[in-house]
C-alpha cells in the first residue's frame, strides 16, 4: 500500500510573525520556515505505518513554490521514499490545493491519505475534507489513534466532549490531530541520504487542474491590542461590574 | 534563497540547503529533549546519559568525520554553527563530540590506513568515544613538557605518567594520548609521539574533577601504570610526529572552542534581550533606559564580530589553509565576548541574574572555560603577534 503525505511550507511556529505593512500579507522575508506541525504528525504515522510492515511506500506532496523543496527534503530526511512537488507560485486556497492532490490520488492510487488537520499559518482546517469529497472517497478527521486491518482502517477522532471510533474502508482520507504521535527529528546522517531520494516536479497543468482566482485576499491586520485587565477585590464589585460596566449580566 | 555549494575539507560536497536542514534538525532535538532539562542536569553536575544516546542517533559523533569512513564529513563552517548552536542551549553537551572529533581528526589526518579502518567507523557511530589526553599536571599549553613516557618493548610500548583535565576520561573508552618516546633529542618535539589508548590493565581514572562551570562533562586525572599498548596504536606508526599531529588538531579545535564561545555569548544576549522588555523600572520596560541600551548594543555587537570571525576561520580551514591566526583570534574574541556579555547579563538581570534559577548565572561560569581550555588567550595573542610578523616581513 501507498501512503501519500500532503505537507505545507509553513512559517516556523516559534517564529513571531509580523503583518506587512500594506496590509497585504504576511512578511516572510528572512522568516525560519519548517513543515506545518500537523503535517509532521502525519508524515510520522505514514513512517510508522511503513516500520510496522502495513505500508510499502510513504510519498510526500506539497503544492508550492521551489521553496517547498526544502519542506519536501526534511520529510524524505525523515523517512519518505520520494517526493512531488506541484509547483506554482499562486497563492492557492483549499479547494484549488484539495484539486491538485486529488489529481496526484488518479495518479498515485495511495491506499490511504495522510493530512494535517490544518495548517498553523491559513487555519482553514478543510483541504483534507474537500479532498476526501472530490475524490469520493471515505474520510475521518481529526485522527488521534489509527489502526490499519486488512482494506478497512479504524480511526479514533476527537469530537467535542469525547471520541468518536470510526471504521473506514480503504482507500481513505485521515487528517491528524495533536495527539496522534510525537513526530521523530531528522538524523544527520538520513538528511544527507535524502538528497538522494527522488523528488519530481510537477506543474497543476500537468495533474489536469487549471487554476482559477477563486478567493483573493484583500486585507491581512493584527489583532486589536487587547486594554489591560482589572484585578477587583470581591465577588461583589465583580458582580457589580459585570452588571454595570461590562453589561453581561443582568 | 538560492541554494550554494559549501567547501568541505573532506571533499564531500555540501550546499547551504543541506546546513538549513542539519540545524533544523539539531534545533528540534534542543527544543524537545535539552532546553528544559539543562537546569537540573547542570546543578546535579550529572552526565546526560540520555543525551549522548540522542546526539548518538542524531550522528553528532560523525559530523567531522569523512563519509568514506561512516561520518558526514562535514565542512567545519558548518560544523562550528552546529557547536554555536547547541552551545546557546548548554556549552557543556558540545565538549562530548567535540574533543572526540578532534581526536577523530588526528586519525584521519596522520594514521594509517589500517588505523583509519579500525577507528574511525567506531568514532563515528559514537561506539567508541573519547578525547585527547595532552594535558598534565605539570604542563598545559607548553605541550612539549609532558612526562609520560612509552617505551618499547618487542611489538608493544609501555606507557607509564599522568594526565589530568581529560574531558570525556570517565565516560568515552578512548583517548588520543601524547607522550614521550625520547625525553632525550632536542628539540624537544621530535621525540614526543601520539598513541590511540584504548581502556584497559593499566590503564585506570582517577577521581572527577570539580569545576567552576563546564558541568555534567566528567574532566578526569587518568593514570597510566605499565600500561601495555600494541605498536599499531601509534598514529602514523612512525615516532616523534605526535607534536606535529596535536599541533594540527588546535586550530579546528580552537575553532570549536571559538564557536562555544560565539553560542554563550549569544545566549546570553538573547535572554538580555528578552528580560529587558519584561522588567520595569521607573514605569517603564529597562530596555526603554539608555543605561541598558548601550551594554545591549555592545552584547550584539561583540556576537556579531565573533560569529563572523568563527566563520572567517573555519572557512580558511576548510580551503585547507593554514588558519593558526585566524582560528586564534577567533578564540581569543568570542571567548572574550562570551564572559563580557555573561557578566553584563547578569547586570541586565540584577538578583535574578544572580539566582540558579535562571540560566545567566551558568553563562558566567560556563564561559571562563574558553578563555583558558584549547590554549589560554594569552597564548593566541602571541601566536597572532607572530604570524603577523611572520606574515608581514621587512
Amino acid at each position: 500500500m501507498k501512503v501519500l503525505v500532503p505537507i505545507k511550507r509553513v512559517a516556523d511556529a516559534n517564529v513571531k510573525v509580523r503583518v506587512k505593512s500594506d496590509n497585504t500579507g504576511m512578511d516572510l522575508n528572512n522568516v525560519k520556515m519548517a513543515v506545518n506541525p500537523f503535517c509532521e504528525i502525519a508524515i510520522e504515522e505514514a513512517l510508522r505505518l511503513r516500520e510496522a510492515g502495513k505500508a510499502e511506500e510513504v510519498i510526500a506532496v506539497s503544492v508550492g513554490t521551489d521553496a517547498a523543496k526544502e519542506q519536501l527534503r526534511t520529510c524524505l530526511a525523515l523517512g519518505a521514499d520520494r517526493a512531488i512537488l506541484v509547483e506554482t507560485g499562486e497563492d492557492l486556497q483549499p479547494l484549488a490545493i484539495a484539486k491538485i492532490l486529488n489529481g496526484i490520488k488518479e495518479k498515485e492510487q495511495p491506499g490511504l491519505i495522510l493530512l494535517g488537520k490544518q495548517s498553523i499559518d491559513g487555519d482553514n482546517g478543510s483541504t483534507g475534507q474537500m479532498l476526501a469529497a472530490l475524490a469520493g472517497l471515505a474520510q475521518g478527521t481529526f485522527a488521534s489513534e489509527l489502526d490499519v486491518q486488512g482494506d478497512s482502517v479504524t480511526v479514533k477522532r476527537e469530537i467535542d466532549g469525547g471520541l468518536q471510533t470510526l471504521s473506514l474502508k480503504m482507500p481513505a482520507v485521515i487528517t491528524t490531530d495533536l495527539r496522534l504521535n510525537e513526530p521523530r527529528y531528522a538524523s544527520l546522517p538520513n538528511i544527507m541520504k535524502a538528497k538522494k531520494k527522488p523528488l519530481d516536479v510537477f506543474s497543476p497543468a500537468d495533474v489536469g487542474v487549471e487554476l482559477g482566482a477563486g478567493i483573493e485576499t484583500l486585507s491581512v491586520e493584527v489583532p486589536a491590542e487587547r486594554q489591560a485587565g482589572i484585578i477587583v477585590e470581591t465577588v461583589e464589585e465583580l458582580v457589580e461590574k459585570l452588571r454595570t460596566e461590562a453589561k453581561v449580566i443582568s | 534563497m538560492a541554494v550554494e555549494t559549501i567547501q568541505a575539507r573532506s571533499g564531500d560536497i555540501f550546499t547551504t540547503e543541506d546546513e538549513t536542514l542539519i540545524l533544523n534538525s539539531i534545533n528540534q532535538w534542543l527544543d524537545r529533549d535539552v532546553r528544559d532539562k539543562v537546569l537540573e542536569l547542570e546543578h546535579a553536575d550529572e552526565y546526560p546519559h540520555e543525551m549522548v544516546e540522542q546526539m548518538k542517533a542524531l550522528g553528532l559523533f560523525g559530523a567531522s568525520i569523512s563519509q568514506a569512513y561512516g561520518g558526514l564529513g562535514l565542512p567545519s563552517s558548518t560544523y562550528a554553527k552546529i557547536v554555536t548552536t547547541i552551545s546557546e542551549v548548554w556549552m557543556s553537551l558540545t565538549g562530548i563530540f567535540n574533543s572526540h572529533l578532534i581526536m577523530a581528526a588526528a586519525v584521519e589526518r596522520f594514521g594509517t590506513e589500517e588505523q583509519k579502518q579500525r577507528f574511525l567507523p567506531r568514532f563515528a557511530t559514537g561506539e567508541l568515544r573519547g578525547g585527547l589526553a595532552l594535558t598534565e599536571p605539570n604542563c598545559g599549553t607548553d605541550l612539549q613538557a609532558v612526562r609520560t613516557r612509552a617505551v618499547r618493548d618487542g611489538d608493544d610500548y609501555v606507557i607509564n605518567g599522568t594526565k589530568t583535565w581529560i574531558s570525556n576520561g570517565i565516560e568515552g573508552g578512548c583517548v588520543a594520548l601524547l607522550v614521550k618516546t625520547d625525553s632525550e633529542i632536542q628539540p624537544r618535539h621530535k621525540g614526543m609521539s601520539l598513541f590511540l589508548a584504548e581502556k584497559g590493565p593499566g590503564f585506570s581514572v582517577g577521581r572527577k574533577l570539580e569545576k567552576l562551570g563546564y558541568k555534567g562533562i566528567d574532566s578526569a586525572e587518568l593514570i597510566f601504570d605499565e600500561y601495555r599498548i600494541p605498536a599499531d596504536n601509534l598514529i602514523g606508526g612512525e615516532e616523534g610526529h605526535g607534536f606535529h599531529h596535536t599541533v594540527g588538531g588546535l586550530e579546528l579545535g580552537r575553532i570549536n572552542v571559538a564557536a562555544r564561545g560565539v553560542g554563550v555569548a549569544n545566549a546570553a544576549l538573547n535572554d538580555a534581550v528578552a528580560y529587558a522588555q519584561i522588567r520595569e523600572t521607573m514605569g517603564k520596560p529597562i530596555g526603554q533606559h539608555q543605561a541598558i541600551q548601550t551594554k545591549l548594543g555592545d552584547m550584539a555587537t561583540r556576537c556579531q564580530a565573533a560569529r563572523l570571525l568563527v566563520e572567517d576561520a573555519a572557512k580558511a580551514y576548510d580551503r585547507g589553509e593554514r588558519c593558526d591566526m585566524e582560528a586564534g583570534m577567533a578564540k581569543l574574541f568570542a571567548s572574550e565576548a562570551a564572559m563580557e556579555n555573561a557578566a553584563e547579563c547578569m547586570r541586565i538581570h540584577g538578583a535574578y541574574g544572580y539566582s540558579k534559577e535562571y540560566h545567566v548565572e551558568r553563562y558566567y561560569r560556563d564561559a571562563p572555560l574558553m578563555c583558558i581550555g584549547e590554549g589560554t588567550n594569552e597564548m593566541q595573542r602571541i601566536i597572532i603577534a607572530r604570524q603577523m610578523m611572520e606574515r608581514n616581513p621587512v
